[in-house]
């Protein structure tokens, strides 16, 4: 065993395997889940809904364990929250009643330690929020909530940023503008990302690598490449090695459902007569 | 695929930022929702059309005072008569006071200590509902049998009825968990205390008010209706009393002072409501 540095993994996830027990029943969410996240790598997780992404996701975080399997950072085996990770949730979840400031003071208030200012600020510069620290987030727009959300998880220069389909609720043109600013923000501090998405093109476009999950028990289907240099424009997006790859993403994303569905298939067949 | 969102720390509850338990607060930030300077004079102009109107219509008919004092009548007893009613509110407001001090604060512990654990929530509720709705003035006889006609039985009543209100209300702000901001405030490795204090707790805060108010103005009526029972003092007892001497405006005068009470408690609560809690409106 003589791994360099440079190839272990930062993340490693190891047959992660989780059982919800709800009042119907027990409920298998992921199912046997190896993948190892390279030390400031950016992946993207894709999948029908309901693929238990997010149960992935959270098992990464350690806001809950498993059922069984492991999640290692950095060789150690995550036993709950780590302050070595960041977490960004679908929408911005900011505490309404604290403004931008005071939320992004919040971990540090948890953790009692001193909120490192200049860092802040800096942040805040980077997404354009300079000045809006007495705000309070119902005076904030969507996008802005979510860049308060994302310098309140960099604030504490977490190694791991865990993205949970942190820009769902922006509409297409924020969202590409968000993109392109945590992409920009990568290129500064090379945290190793691991983004969850509804949305092809943003896992397309922010990703080194996009893991494909498969339906309920959620699997890893397929993992993708992605090998196009950085900083990365628009432009990338309409050329035919992504046109491709989106399809052929697609295609798996569609394909295992239908093959769950099949039931939906015969519906589309034209009626006879 | 539906039954993955009923997991409840699966997801977070869509638009949570803004719109948990509003339509719980309508009833503090909404409020007297004044906008314009044209709405304050319609509203005083509809207050001169009743006084006014009011006074005409009794000194046309000839109404005897026994019946229904005149407006001019009522604020001239409120006047004349208010030196000797002022202790009487003294002693209303040391009720007031010290029985929602204890019922509030008995409630405020009972209700964040009873939501931490379900178990014993489920099993007290109905007790709790029991409280809620029982007049505690019907009590009041039988605390004066056991503490004489002091201040103590009045207290007491005036806590029992306060207190449910206030924990009925709290119990459901605690209650209001909203699992994204639990889970936030867990990635970064709070404690269950932590949790409570920086999340249970502001979340909870409007609702809080809610019960503070309600429960004050239910401890306003508790209080004089107490009074009216025995006691010889108190704002409820001149109530009696004038009404038993056939002293329509003095009588009357005490009501005033008595509506003018309530609505400094509203507007109080509603103040604090609005200070405290309104990142929720």
């Amino acid at each position: 065993m003589t791994v360099g540095h440079s190839t272990e993994p930062k993340l490693r996830v190891k047959g992660a395997t989780k059982v919800y027990h709800t009042r119907s029943g027990d409920l298998l969410a992921i199912d046997r889940c190896s993948l190892d996240i390279l030390d400031g790598e950016i992946v993207s997780i894709v999948g029908p809904s309901g693929c238990g992404k997010t149960t992935l996701l959270w098992s990464m975080s350690g806001l809950h364990g498993l059922t069984a399997g492991e999640v290692l950072l950095d060789g150690k085996q995550i036993t709950g929250p780590n302050p070595g990770i960041g977490m960004v949730f679908q929408e911005a979840n900011l505490l309404p009643w604290r403004n931008v400031d005071s939320n992004i003071n919040f971990p540090f208030e948890i953790k009692g330690t001193k909120p490192d200012r200049v860092w802040i600020d800096e942040l805040l510069n980077r997404v354009g929020l300079e000045g809006f620290g007495g705000r309070f987030p119902r005076e904030l727009s969507g996008g802005m909530q979510q860049r308060a959300a994302l310098v309140r998880a960099l604030s504490y220069k977490p190694s791991v940023l865990l993205m949970d389909e942190p820009f769902g609720a922006l509409d297409a043109f924020t969202r590409e503008e968000m993109n392109r600013l945590v992409e920009e923000i990568w290129l500064d501090t090379r945290t190793t990302i691991v983004l969850i998405t509804h949305s092809i093109d943003e896992a397309i476009f922010l990703a080194d690598r996009v893991v494909v999950m498969s339906p309920r028990p959620g699997r890893v289907a397929n993992i993708h490449k992605v090998s196009f240099s950085r900083p990365r424009s628009l432009e990338i997006m309409s050329t035919k090695a992504v046109f491709d790859l989106t399809n052929a993403i697609k295609m798996e994303i569609v394909g295992t459902q239908q093959s769950r569905y099949p039931s939906r298939a015969t519906s589309v067949q034209p009626v006879a007569e | 695929m539906r039954e993955i969102d009923a997991i409840p720390e699966f997801k977070a509850k869509r638009g949570a930022d803004g719109d948990v338990g509003i339509t719980n607060m309508s009833a503090l930030t909404s409020g007297p929702g004044i906008k314009s300077m044209s709405e304050v004079l319609a509203i005083i102009l509809v207050a001169v059309v009743i006084i006014g109107g009011t006074e005409l219509l009794l000194n046309i008919f000839e109404v005897p005072q026994y019946v229904l004092p005149k407006p001019s009548e009522m604020a001239k007893a409120l006047f004349t008569e208010f030196p000797l009613i002022a202790p009487h509110l003294g002693h209303t407001l040391v009720e007031l006071f010290a029985g929602f001090a204890i019922g509030a604060s008995v409630g405020l512990i009972l209700a964040a200590v009873i939501t931490q654990f379900p178990f014993v929530e489920k099993i007290v509720t109905p007790y709790i509902l029991l409280l809620v709705t029982t007049p505690m003035l019907a009590l009041v006889p039988l605390l004066i049998l056991r503490f004489g006609f002091g201040y103590e039985p009045r207290i007491i009543a005036v806590a029992l009825a306060a207190g449910p209100m206030v924990m009925i209300n709290a119990a459901t702000g605690f209650r209001r968990v909203d699992a994204g901001k639990i889970a936030l405030a867990r990635s970064y490795g709070a404690s269950t205390f932590q949790i409570f204090w920086k999340v249970r707790a502001p979340m909870a805060l409007p609702m809080i008010f809610v019960g503070l108010m309600v429960g004050s103005i239910f401890g306003l009526l508790t209080a004089v209706g107490a009074e009216m029972v025995g006691g010889g003092f108190g704002l409820g007892n001149r109530l009696t009393s004038y009404s038993s001497m056939i002293q329509m405006p003095q009588f009357f005068a005490v009501v005033l002072i008595l509506s003018i009470l309530g609505i400094l408690i509203y507007v109080l609560f509603f103040l604090l409501g609005k200070k405290f809690a309104s990142w929720e409106a």
